[in-house]
Parts: structure tokens; sequence; C-alpha cells
């Protein structure tokens, strides 16, 4: 069983289609999954539903996928960085679920481990909770929220090796382990690409049985939406 | 003289204490890890998946692989460690961090919070701050005490009852404005207690800018 493919459009090969669920991985613009949308644009997909954190912002990462209109639904927690969303959105032309960052997070954790619902206190007594199942326990109030699923998982992974074991970097981790588990079929791009063994296996962030395509994007450019230095004291 | 911004994130970090983990909101509560006293030692918490956060880096040693949950460049410490956005929202909605101090648009006496939402006007989102302030042991707003409309006309923040969509139902233990320090109540009827004054500012003033009835502690009642 080949996982490793040589480009991003032979590693979606044969899974988009129009009206599916994708799961992206990154918090802005970190470690998101750059090529793979990049290849999604060139496959051309239209009314796409994208679960995750954020939408980019214009022209890159998801931003890519609001300008050609592929997106018909986002699912997240924060899109404030996109000009075109909100020109779409107030348009009526982009449907829109915010869910509570943890929320979102742990509803994709429990989709990729087989949990339909959980309880959480996030929400309770707001918008958010309306039309869910609120129960008490143990005389706290609790919303319940349904695990997430796709069709489609993309990924962004600092080391991967030919198995599909990953290790991600620094706060480029965020949301990738979670989408990673939680599709019908995941896709990963890897700055490192490393034959089985060589990684250390006590240091694997997301085990290989969760990947089913990896194509290796060596050197990605990756953009700092906020850059903040401080000044370097005079010798 | 009312408090500056400066002087309102100093005010706040007399609530860390030593060991405390904190997650620090956008704005003014960024300001408050300047002003953490000798001898304290806090880990800030980052909800994209860190803790032990650092400072903003040199220029040019910049990595677009660590930021922060605004998205701004930083940098590691010897604490630090990384952790996925779930095991990172585990951390705060199971209680684990200490304290949250973040910005509001309203604050109620009952302790109800509203930060995220302006119906008619394009949403952005509440990111982490429902979880936040459900899950985090104790949560501190720090806001101006009132707003400027358009127009100019003042609104006040503090009030008896959110007119704007919530993000936590009775989630706030202290407010910190420009004014003073303050403690939504959560009794029967609608009323902050008025802990500590900025400096020259009196009550009268905190009275006119309060959108609900004051009381003021008996700790600042015996100062005066």
């Amino acid at each position: 069983m080949k996982k490793v493919m040589s480009s991003a459009t032979e590693a979606l090969a044969g899974r988009l289609k129009n009206g599916m669920t994708i799961l992206s991985g990154g918090f802005g613009l970190c470690g998101i999954p750059e090529t793979l949308i990049l290849a999604i644009r060139e496959a051309g997909v239209t009314g796409l539903t994208v679960i995750s954190n954020n939408a980019g912002v214009d022209g890159v990462g998801l931003g890519i996928l609001l300008e050609t209109r592929q997106i018909r639904k986002m699912v997240s927690s924060y899109v404030g960085e996109n000009k075109t969303f909100a020109t779409q959105y107030l348009a009526g032309e982009l449907e829109l679920e915010f869910t509570p960052q943890g929320t979102l997070a742990e509803r994709i954790r429990a989709g990729g481990a087989g949990i339909p619902a959980f309880f959480t206190r996030t929400g309770v007594g707001t918008i958010v909770a309306d039309g869910k199942e609120i129960r008490e326990f143990d005389g706290e109030t609790y919303v319940m929220e349904r695990g997430l699923r796709g069709d489609l998982a993309i990924v962004h992974a600092y080391q991967g090796d030919t198995e599909g074991n990953l290790i991600y970097r620094y706060t480029a981790r965020n949301f990738n382990p979670m989408m990673a588990t939680a599709a019908d079929f995941t896709v990963v791009e890897v700055e490192h690409l490393v034959a089985a063994g060589e990684l250390n296996p006590d240091a694997i962030h997301t085990p290989g049985i969760y990947v089913d395509r990896i194509v290796h994007v060596a050197n990605p450019e990756k953009r700092i939406e906020q850059r903040t230095t401080r000044p370097r004291t005079a010798a | 003289m009312a408090w500056t911004r400066d002087q309102m994130a100093a005010r706040a970090a007399k609530e860390l204490q030593d060991g405390f983990y904190v997650n620090l909101g956008i704005g003014i509560p960024t300001l408050v890890a300047n002003h953490i006293a000798p001898g304290i030692s806090v880990q800030l918490q980052s909800e994209n998946g860190m803790l032990g956060m650092g400072p903003f880096p040199f220029e040019g040693e910049e990595d677009a692989d660590l930021i922060n949950a605004g998205k701004q460049t930083i940098t590691m410490l010897p604490t630090t460690s990384f952790f996925s956005s779930a095991d990172s929202f585990a951390m705060i909605r199971g209680g684990h961090i200490d304290l949250s101090i973040l910005g509001a648009m309203e604050v109620a006496a009952n302790g109800d919070l509203a930060n995220w939402m302006i119906p008619g006007k394009m949403v952005k989102g509440m990111g982490g701050a429902m979880d936040l302030v459900a899950g985090v042991k104790r949560v501190v707003v720090v806001m101006e005490h009132v707003a400027k409309d358009k127009t100019g006309a003042v609104q006040p923040k503090l009030i008896a009852k959110c007119s704007l969509p919530l993000t936590g139902q009775g989630v706030v233990g202290l407010v910190i404005t420009d004014l003073g320090v303050f403690r939504p109540l959560r009794g029967e009827s609608p009323v902050f207690e008025v802990l500590e004054l900025a400096d020259g500012v009196t009550l009268e003033e905190v009275r006119a800018a309060t959108g609900t009835d004051i009381v003021v502690s008996p700790a600042l009642a015996v100062d005066a």
C-alpha cells in the first residue's frame, strides 16, 4: 500500500467531488495545507462545506477557495481576517456556522473517535445552545454538541514518513491532528519526508493509520499575519 | 485622573498569583504580561496550543510556526510545551487554567458577559472566548468603563442586564476599568460593588458612568 504521492494533484485524485465536506487544519495561516488548497482550486470542485477554525485571508489559504466561489459553507470559530468572506456572507452567497473554538476542536476529536455527541458547559445560556439538548450533571448545566466528520481531511505536518506517521512543529500543530482523524480520507502535505523508521516512534503526533496519502512539499511559503517584534537592547 | 490602558493592565496583573497558569485576551489584557511582579512566576497559555509563551521575537527571528492566538509572532521559554487545539481546550474546559483576563463589550451585575457579537454588524466569531469564560477558574474583565457610539454619545458597559448576545452566563468575577475595580454581586438586585477607585476618580463619576446601581465596598469606605 503506497501512501506517498508525487504531487498534491495526484494525492487528491479521485477524492474530490462537488458538494463534499472538507476538514482543513491550521490556525490563522499557521500550519495550513496551502499546497493542497491550491490543488483543490485547480480541480475546480464547487459547493464545498469546509470545516476549519478560520477562513484564511484574502488570497491566501482558504481565502483562495472563497475567491473562486468554490465554498458554499464554512464551519469556523473566527473569520475576522477575510474581506472576501465578509462580502460574500453579507450578500447571502456563503453560509456560516459559528462554533466555539474548543467545541469545534472537541467535535472533530469526537467525530474521529467514534463519539456521536458530548456535553459541555461552553455556550450554555448563549445563542450557541439554541435548539440543542440541555442537561444537568452534578448540579451544573451542560449543552449537547455533536461529533463532526468530513469526506476529506487536508493536513499540514512538518515531518512525515512513508508510513504516514506525522510530527508537527510548534504552534503549527493546532487543529491538524484532529482533522487527520475525522474524515473518510486524509491527505497530508509534509515539509520533510523520510523513510519509515527514521522518525522517533515515541515522538509521533499522528500515527500513520489516520493518513491515506502523503505528499512532500519542500520549502513551502509560510506567511505571517501579525509580524510583531521587540527592539534589541543597544549594546 | 482615570487610569490609562497601561495602568489598567498593571492593576489586572495584581490578580496573578505565583504558580498561576493564565490566558490573556487580545488588547489591554495582552499588556498585563508587561506588569508581572518580580518573584511571581506565571505560565501564559495561548489557546492555539502553547503553554509558556515568551515575549515577541527580535527582528529577523520571527518564525511563522510560532504564533499566539492573536496570530502575532512570539518566542519560546525553557518552560514551553506545545499541544493540539483539542488538548488546549481540554486544559481550558477542564478547569486547569487559573485565570482568564479578557476584554468585553458589556458586563452585567449578574456576572453575564457579552464580548463577541453586535447584531446587524458583520460578526467575526467567538473564537475561544465562550470556552474560556465557561471553563477557566476565574474570569477578570479589563475594559473601558463606557463605550462611545458613532454620534459620540456615551453608553455604559457595566449594566443591569446585557443587551448584546451573551458569551457566557454568570461568569465574570471582577471588572477592571479606567475608573476603578468592580465586582458583579450576582444577587437578586443588579448591583456592582466598588472595590477600588482610580486615582482622583469620585464615586459620583462612577455612578454617572454605570448603567445600574453601585455599592461601596466596606474596605473602600474605610479608606475614604
